[in-house]
C-alpha cells in the first residue's frame, strides 16, 4: 500500500493525560505526526484534534482503532485531502528595510493575499493562510530575500462529509 | 448528582458527616465488592493503610512482599473470579513496581485496579521524596489512569475506575492518589458508574453481520473454529458448546482460551500457536473457513501472517473494533459480546456432523501423539520429563484444579497437558509473558477459589523472580501447591540456543539453592522428586493436603517442546521435532 496523507480528526473529552495517550499510539508505531493541532469543537466541552500523517491507509486505520479505543475519545476518523478543506497558517518575520528596498517583495505579498500583520522599525510579520503548497509557494519566493523567521501552524481541517458527534452523545443519554 | 446519602440527609437534618479521603477509598472499595485486596504500604499512602487497620473486619488487606506480587495476586484472583482485581502501593519505587503488573493485564485484557499514593499535590512537579509520574508511565500500560488531587474526586473516579476496568474488553486502571487528597475530610456519598458517554464498552450486534456468518458456516466444507479467551470473559462458554455440537465443527484453543472448553470434548482438536498441537497449526492452512472467537491473532498464534489462512475465509467474532483487520482481514467482522452474539447465531447455523474434516484433525494428533505426546508424558527413557508431571497432576486431581502456570516450558507443557472440565481454570500470562507471574498469581487464584485446588506450575528461574512471595503464603495459610519443574536452566531460551544459536548456552544455566530448604525457611511442607517411582504417590500427598504443600521435581535437563512453529515461519512448517 503507498503513503499518502491523511487527516486525523479526533472528537474527546477534555482531559490532560489524553493527548500522552494519543502521541504515544504514533510513537509506538514510529509514525511522525506531521501536524497537530487541538481545539475545541463545534461542540460545547468537547474537543477536537486534528492530527496529519503520511502513511498507509491500513496504518492509519489501525491508529484510528487504537485512539477511539482510549476512554476520552469520543469517536476518530480519517479523511484523505480530498475528502476535506483544510488550512495551515504560516508567520515571516522579515526585516523591514526590504519592504522599502525590494519591489519584488511588494509583488509576492500581493500575489499570495498575504497579510501584513506589523510593522516595526527593524521588521515587519507577514500571515499567510492557506494550502501547505502556498505557503511552500510563499516561503520559497521570500527565502532569497532572507526571512528573519518563520513558523508554520498545525493543520485545520473540516470535512466534506457529515461527522455526527452531537447524534452519537444523544444516543448515550437516550440509551441511559 | 442525586445520591443517597443527600436523600437520607433531606430527612435528617444537618447529619452531614465530613470523612477523610482515605476513609472514603475503603468506603468506595466496599461499595464495588473489592473486600479483598493486595499491596504494601509506604509514606505517600499511609492514610489509606490506617483506615485498612481500621475496617480489617470488613477488607481483607493482603501484604505482598513486593509490591509486583501484589500485582499478580490481584490478577490471579480476578481471572479466576471474573472480577476487578484490587492492589494498592505507596508512590515511587511502590507504583513502578506495579508496571510489569499493569503491562500483563493490559496485554491480557485481566480487570485490575491499582491504587497508588502520590505526593501531596503542592509538591507536585517538585522533584519530591518518592515522587513519580506514575500516570506518564502508567499510560501505555493501563485502559485508563487518573491522578487524583482533591478529596471531592474520589467517589466518582473510584466508581469510573472500577467501571472501565471491568466493562467491555476488561483492562488495569491505575489510580493516583495525592497525599492531601487522602487527607482532606469532604461529604462522602457514592454512586456506581454506568456509562460513560465516551466510551462504548460492548457494540451492539449487527444481525446481518450474524447473517452474514452464518451463511458462510453453512456452506463451508471444511470450516474450523479458533477460541480465545474472549469466551471466558464473554461467559459464552455453554453458546460455544452448543454452536461446536450443533454445527460439528472442529474447534481449538489459544493458550488464553484454554478451559473455555471441556479439553476432552470431541470437537475439541487442541491449541493453536508456536507450541500448540500439530493439527490445529496445520490445518489453519487447509480450512476453508477460519471462525475466529474472543482471539486476536497475536503472532505466537498466526506465525507468519503472509501465509496464515489465506485459503480461507475469515469470520471474527470480537468486542474491541481496534482488533478488527489488525492483523488478519475478516471476510465478515462480528462486533459484540461473544455471549450475545453467538446466542444470536445459534439458530441461523445448519446442524453438521463434518466427519472427514474432523478424521483429518484425528489423523495428525496419531501423528503428533506417536512422535510427541507419547514420550511426554508416558516416557520410556530414565529421566523424568515435564510432561508427566502434568499427567500426574491430572490423575490425582481429578483435572479439578486450577492450574497457574508461570512462563517457559513448563508453561508450554502444562498448558499442552493440563485437563480440564471447568472454565476460568487456566491462568498464565500469555501476551506479556511475564516470568515471575505464576507464585502471586496463585494465592490470588487460591483466595477466589478457596473451593477448589490450585496449583503452580513454575520453572527454577521463573520461580526466583517472585519467590519471596512463599512469605505471603506462609504469613495468610493460603494452600496453594507449588510445584517446581527443575531443569537447572532458563530451558525455553536454552531450547532456542540449541536450536537457532548452535547451542551456545549464554547464561541459560542456572546454579539454583536447595529450594525445599528454603521452602521449609517458610515452614511450608515441602519435598523433592528425582525419582519416577516418587512421583505418583508425592503428588498424591501433595494433592491431599490441606495446606500449602511445595514440590521440586528434577526433570530432564535438555528435553525440548514440540511441536513448534519456529518464529517468523509458517504455522504449515511447525516441526515434530
Ligand atoms: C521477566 C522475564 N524475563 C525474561 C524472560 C525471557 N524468558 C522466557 S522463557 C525464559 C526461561 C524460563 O526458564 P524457567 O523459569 O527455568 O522455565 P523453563 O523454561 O526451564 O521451564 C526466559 C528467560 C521472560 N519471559 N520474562
Amino acid at each position: 500500500m503507498k503513503k499518502q496523507w491523511f487527516t486525523i480528526s479526533v472528537y474527546s473529552e477534555n482531559n490532560v493525560g489524553l493527548l500522552n495517550r494519543i502521541s504515544g499510539i504514533f510513537l509506538k508505531r514510529h509514525i511522525n505526526i506531521e501536524s497537530l493541532n487541538v481545539s475545541k469543537s463545534e461542540i460545547e466541552g468537547v474537543s477536537k484534534f486534528t492530527i496529519v500523517v503520511n502513511t498507509t491507509e491500513k496504518w492509519t486505520r489501525n491508529i484510528v482503532g487504537q485512539i477511539e479505543k482510549q476512554i476520552e475519545v469520543i469517536k476518530a476518523y480519517y479523511h484523505t485531502d480530498d475528502e476535506t478543506i483544510y488550512q495551515e497558517s504560516a508567520l515571516f518575520k522579515i526585516s523591514s528595510d526590504l519592504l522599502f528596498d525590494e519591489r519584488q517583495i511588494q509583488n509576492i505579498i500581493k500575489d499570495s493575499a498575504a497579510q501584513i500583520v506589523t510593522v516595526a522599525r527593524d521588521f515587519f510579520v507577514l500571515a499567510k493562510s492557506g494550502r501547505r503548497n502556498e505557503i511552500d509557494e510563499m516561503h520559497d519566493q521570500l527565502k532569497p530575500f532572507g526571512i528573519m523567521q518563520f513558523v508554520r501552524s498545525g493543520r485545520i481541517a473540516v470535512t466534506k462529509s457529515e461527522m455526527r458527534i452531537s447524534a452519537l452523545l444523544n444516543e448515550f443519554y437516550q440509551d441511559k | 448528582m442525586e445520591t443517597v446519602k443527600e436523600k437520607k440527609t433531606e430527612t435528617a437534618k444537618k447529619a452531614i458527616i465530613k470523612i477523610s479521603g482515605a476513609e472514603a477509598i475503603i468506603h468506595c472499595l466496599l461499595a464495588e465488592g473489592a473486600d479483598l485486596i493486595y499491596g504494601y504500604p509506604g509514606g505517600a499512602i499511609m492514610p489509606v493503610y490506617d483506615e485498612l487497620y481500621k475496617f480489617q473486619d470488613r477488607l481483607t488487606h493482603i501484604l505482598t512482599r513486593h509490591e509486583q506480587g501484589a500485582t499478580h495476586a490481584a490478577q490471579g484472583f480476578a481471572r479466576v473470579t471474573g472480577k476487578v482485581g484490587v492492589a494498592m502501593a505507596t508512590s515511587g519505587p511502590g507504583a513502578t513496581n506495579l508496571v510489569t503488573g499493569l503491562a500483563d493485564a493490559q496485554i491480557d485484557s485481566t480487570p485490575m485496579v491499582c491504587i497508588t499514593g502520590q505526593v501531596a499535590r503542592h509538591l507536585l512537579g517538585s522533584d519530591a521524596f518518592q515522587e513519580t509520574d506514575i500516570i506518564g508511565i502508567s499510560t501505555p500500560v493501563t485502559k485508563w489512569n487518573y491522578q487524583i488531587t482533591r478529596a471531592s474526586e474520589i467517589p466518582e473516579i473510584m466508581a469510573k475506575a472500577f467501571y472501565i476496568a471491568r466493562s467491555g474488553r476488561p483492562g488495569p486502571v491505575l489510580v493516583d492518589i495525592t497525599k492531601n487528597a487522602q487527607i482532606d475530610e469532604f461529604e462522602f456519598s457514592y454512586e456506581k458508574c454506568t456509562g460513560v458517554r465516551s466510551y462504548n464498552p460492548v457494540p451492539k450486534p449487527d444481525l446481518k453481520a450474524i447473517e452474514a456468518a452464518a451463511a458462510l458456516i453453512n456452506t463451508a466444507k471444511k470450516p474450523y473454529i479458533v477460541f480465545g479467551q474472549g469466551v471466558i470473559l464473554g461467559e459464552a462458554e455453554a453458546q460455544l458448546k452448543a454452536l461446536v455440537e450443533k454445527t460439528g465443527i472442529p474447534a481449538a484453543w489459544t493458550i488464553l482460551g484454554l478451559s473455555a472448553m471441556d479439553t476432552d470434548h470431541p470437537l475439541n482438536v487442541g491449541m493453536v500457536g508456536m507450541h500448540g498441537n500439530y493439527g490445529p497449526n496445520v490445518l489453519t492452512n487447509e480450512c476453508d473457513l477460519l471462525i475466529a472467537i474472543g482471539m486476536r491473532f497475536d503472532d505466537r498464534v498466526t506465525g507468519s501472517l503472509d501465509t496464515y489462512a489465506k485459503q480461507a475465509k475469515v469470520i471474527h467474532f470480537e468486542i474491541d473494533p481496534a482488533e478488527i483487520n489488525k492483523n488478519v482481514e475478516a471476510d465478515v467482522a462480528v462486533l459484540g459480546n461473544s455471549r450475545e452474539t453467538l446466542e444470536l447465531l445459534l439458530p441461523l447455523v445448519n446442524e453438521n456432523k463434518h466427519e472427514a474434516w474432523h478424521n483429518e484433525f484425528k489423523k495428525k494428533y496419531q501423528e503428533e501423539f506417536d512422535v510427541v505426546i507419547k514420550n511426554d508424558i508416558h516416557p520410556t527413557k530414565e529421566g523424568l520429563t515435564m510432561g508427566e508431571v502434568i499427567e500426574e497432576i491430572n490423575i490425582a486431581s481429578g483435572q479439578k484444579a486450577i492450574i497457574v502456570s508461570d512462563v517457559g516450558q513448563h508453561q508450554m507443557i502444562a498448558c499442552r497437558y493440563a485437563k480440564f472440565k471447568q472454565s476460568k481454570s487456566n491462568v498464565t500470562s500469555g501476551g506479556l509473558g511475564t516470568m515471575g507471574f505464576a507464585l502471586p498469581a496463585a494465592i490470588g487464584a487460591k483466595m477466589g477459589a478457596m473451593d477448589r485446588e490450585v496449583v503452580a506450575i513454575i520453572g527454577d528461574g521463573g520461580y526466583q523472580m517472585t519467590i519471596q512471595e512463599l512469605g505471603t503464603i506462609f504469613q495468610n495459610k493460603t494452600p496453594v501447591k507449588i510445584v517446581v519443574l527443575n531443569n537447572e536452566h532458563l530451558g525455553m531460551v536454552r531450547q532456542w540456543q540449541e536450536l537457532f544459536f548452535d547451542r551456545r548456552y549464554a547464561s541459560t544455566v542456572m546454579t539454583n539453592p536447595d529450594f525445599v530448604k528454603i521452602a521449609e525457611g517458610y515452614h511450608i511442607k515441602a519435598k523433592k522428586v528425582s525419582q519416577r517411582s516418587e512421583l505418583k504417590a508425592t503428588i498424591a500427598e501433595m494433592i491431599a493436603s490441606k495446606d500449602a504443600y511445595f514440590l521440586e521435581v528434577s526433570v530432564e535437563q535438555e528435553d525440548n517442546v514440540f511441536p513448534m512453529v519456529p518464529s517468523g515461519a509458517s504455522v504449515s512448517d511447525i516441526r515434530l521435532k
